[in-house]
């Protein structure tokens, strides 16, 4: 009776899971393989064509300008992209849990911006940061007289040539960094809010009566218990400042020189106006390798941990 | 148990839905080829979506039952028209376009299929999957050129209208150019519905009057007419190119000027090679008028930077003269008033075409209700109720032109009398679309990084790789 009971659970369940399964199998994985199949063919033109082509389509991007600089703009974005994010994340989180009057306010507060879409924020900030209408009119009034370009520079900072680029930091993204912070600070400041709550307040309190200052408190107890929280959020942000695509397309385009291209942004160009298909899957490939590359290790930590 | 009995039901339904958009698919409304793919993937999504796909499951049944009613009855065959047309005044001009045409053919019910955004980017990518999964629309907008040519008519999905042109004794209503264009081994693909010209400079006449200055008709006075304003501090060219095709666009009008009609038409046949000294020659004049555009160009579309004239910032723009559209409609300035205009320096005589052009794709369900539409554009009537709204000016030669504003009425007479009809390279109907985009990206380059050689050899790249 009993094992009866359990096996047609399991076959309830089995029948539940089938359309997800089914669904995500075609539109998810059967797509990508197919989108790897285009990108080892010739179809470079609006007629299909899907002899094969090699690796043509990826040497073509390597040795591209623009690819190159997608590629270095990606890179320096996530990088000061997750720096900030976990940054603000963590001090306004402190701020908040140092139980202040309102706490409820400044929480909404801050968590607001994430309510948004990118493409709304990308707006906003495009006209905040446009040098000829947005913060630096202000500046202009409190007699700032050098006043930044903010994403309109073409400046690559700390550049040397490599490849057919000069590799450095873009200054252009940056502020595409400040608008992507902005709206994903509430993220962090959730998580690690709820990371110092659980805390407990034993734990500090033993390290006071230890003696430890509260640098010491936050250096060797506070950190290292939010660990956990932090990998969560690089991941979190990571995956989604590799495939960044809408932000860039509402607030500054690839920019001139390419100072804000990235690789979904090229793709979507090259795919759609130069019907370069093959191209654009394999710029699609690559994205998945890059992110597969931050994933892939998290899943397989995380399962381990499961078990 | 009651549990179980309800999950079941649930899942029941969850199949009847994913049976029933299918099924819909497989009759006779192509329209909704993506619905299945909608609700498949709501399914998995929260039930904050359930409502919404819902929504979705009745509006497809209701047009289901809509087409079959129609149907039986014999009553209104569907029309879709496939375009970008969704800014002020060419959505208006599209409209009343329908509506005449449904007036005349009550039997048909138009379907407006515009897709926003990007410039037609957006438009394009929907336009190429529809095709590729065979489901085109009725008729779709298309540039003529090179975009038609060497896009879906060397595809092999467009089926020639030549017959109509016939029928409908269009040969001698078209200029020959203009037919020349959308004509391929002496078939033609498309009907032209428009004409912008895009080689125009527009000028602030106050600034220009100001300065005691006319507007600029060869490079040399361009030059004089620049340094004039800039030393008294007025920023001479207005660019927004935040959207690259600008700077490719002034570009075209300074190769049409430096190379003229038959130079520049060479480059597209692999003629004229990018790395010649004649072009060159147009290099250095690009180049050095880049020294009098607006430091801030990089933040500013195409309606930022004519705005800047409008509001005696700068006090020219090199644009196509849907600026013009722009200036009169959206910003109320009167032509020759307040904003007035010339062709770029040196292309008096000349004219850049930027035409919108419909036809008929293969395998669509009614090939004879999309014949009538385009006869119906290629009347004068339609043009004259198109066109005016839209702030372009008629394909044919015979319209009439006390529809059209000062503007219109003086590009009509230009059009008429002009030596030759050359296609624009940034708007795609100069060269196959591979090439464009590769020099969009070296122009988008050059513009900051000014280096001739590396511009000349990406450009030389392009020709060989995409220009037999």
């Amino acid at each position: 009776m009993q094992n009866k009971k359990f096996l047609s659970d399991r076959w309830l369940a089995i029948l539940f899971i089938l359309p997800s399964i089914i669904v995500i199998a075609v539109f998810v994985y059967v797509f990508i393989s197919w989108t790897g199949y285009v990108s080892f063919s010739n179809w470079n033109t609006l007629t299909p064509d899907l002899s094969f082509a090699g690796l043509q389509n990826y040497m073509f991007l390597f040795n591209d300008y623009r690819f190159q600089s997608g590629m270095r703009n990606t890179l320096f974005f996530t990088i000061f992209f997750i720096f900030g994010v976990l940054f603000m994340g963590f001090i306004l989180a402190t701020f908040i849990d140092s139980n202040i009057k309102q706490e409820w306010f400044f929480r909404n507060v801050f968590l607001f911006p994430m309510a948004l879409s990118f493409v709304v924020t990308g707006v906003v900030w495009q006209w905040l940061l446009n040098p000829s209408t947005g913060v630096n009119l202000l500046f202009g009034m409190l007699g700032f007289e050098n006043v930044p370009n903010w994403y309109t520079s073409t400046h690559i900072a700390f550049s040397f040539p490599l490849g057919s680029i000069e590799f450095g930091i873009p200054v252009a993204m940056l502020a595409v960094v400040i608008a992507a912070v902005w709206q994903m600070t509430g993220f962090s400041l959730a998580m690690y809010l709820a990371g110092l709550r659980g805390i407990p307040d034993e734990v500090k309190e033993a390290a006071r009566m230890d003696g430890a200052s509260e640098f010491q408190i936050y250096r060797k107890v506070i950190f290292p218990m939010l660990m956990p929280i932090t990998i969560s959020v690089v991941i979190i942000m990571g995956h989604m400042s590799l495939k960044i695509f809408d932000l860039i397309y509402a607030m500054t385009g690839s920019g001139a020189n390419f100072v804000t291209d990235v690789p979904g942004v090229y793709m979507f160009e090259t795919t759609f106006r130069a019907n370069f298909f093959a191209n654009g899957a394999a710029i699609a490939m690559i994205m998945l390798a890059l992110v597969a590359v931050i994933m892939v290790p998290y899943l397989i930590s995380a399962r381990k941990g499961e078990s | 148990m009651h549990v179980k009995k309800l999950g079941l039901l649930v899942l029941l339904g969850l199949i009847l839905l994913v049976a029933a958009a299918c099924g819909n698919n497989n009759g006779t409304d192509n329209t909704n080829a993506e619905e299945p793919a909608n609700n498949a993937g709501a399914e998995n999504e929260a039930g904050a979506d359930e409502a919404e796909t819902e929504a979705e499951e009745n509006n497809t049944a209701d047009e289901a039952e809509n087409n079959t009613n129609e149907e039986a009855s014999g009553d209104r065959e569907e029309l879709e028209i496939f375009s970008w047309w969704t800014g002020a005044g060419e959505e208006a001009g599209l409209l009343a376009l329908i509506d005449a045409f449904e007036e005349e053919h009550p039997d048909v019910e138009v379907v407006n299929a515009a897709v926003a955004g990007g410039a037609g980017t957006n438009a394009q990518a929907v336009l190429a999957s529809r095709m590729q999964g065979n489901d085109p629309p009725g008729t779709f907008q298309i540039h003529g050129g090179a975009a038609l040519n060497t896009g879906w008519v060397a595809a092999d999905r467009m089926e020639p209208v030549t017959d109509i042109y016939e029928e409908e004794e269009w040969m001698d209503k078209f200029p020959e150019d203009l037919i020349d264009l959308v004509t391929t081994d002496g078939e033609i693909y498309s009907v032209p519905m428009n004409i912008h010209r895009s080689n125009v400079t527009f000028y602030n006449t106050a600034i220009f009057e100001e300065h005691g200055l006319e507007a600029p008709s060869t490079f040399d006075e361009f030059y004089e007419v620049a340094d004039q304003l800039q030393e008294a501090g007025v920023v001479p060219l207005a660019l927004g190119d935040r959207e690259s095709w600008t700077s490719l666009h002034l570009f075209e009008t300074v190769m049409l000027g430096s190379l003229g009609a038959d130079g520049y038409n060479d480059l597209w046949t692999g003629d004229l090679a990018f790395d010649s000294p004649e072009f060159e020659e147009a290099l250095d004049h690009f180049d050095r008028m880049l020294e009098y555009i607006n430091e801030d160009h990089a933040a500013r579309n195409w309606q930022d930077a004519a705005q800047m004239v409008a509001e005696g910032d700068a006090a020219m723009n090199i644009m196509g003269d849907w600026a013009a559209g722009y200036f009169a409609t959206d910003l109320g300035l009167e032509p020759n008033t307040d904003f007035g205009w010339a062709p770029t320096p040196n292309t008096e005589g000349l004219f850049m075409v930027v035409t919108d052009n419909f036809g008929l794709p293969q395998g669509v369900d009614n090939p004879e209700t999309v014949k009538d539409f385009l006869r119906f554009i290629g009347t004068t009537e339609a043009q004259d109720t198109f066109n005016p709204l839209k702030g372009s000016i008629p394909a044919r030669v015979d319209a009439d032109p006390d529809a059209y504003n000062e503007y219109g009425q003086s590009t009509i007479e230009d059009f008429q009398e002009a030596d030759s009809l050359t296609p624009s390279l940034a708007h795609n109907s100069a060269a196959p679309a591979g090439f464009v985009s590769q020099a969009d990206q070296a122009v988008n380059i050059f513009v900051s990084s000014r280096n001739k050689e590396q511009l000349i050899q990406s450009l030389q790249q392009a020709q060989d790789d995409n220009i037999e």
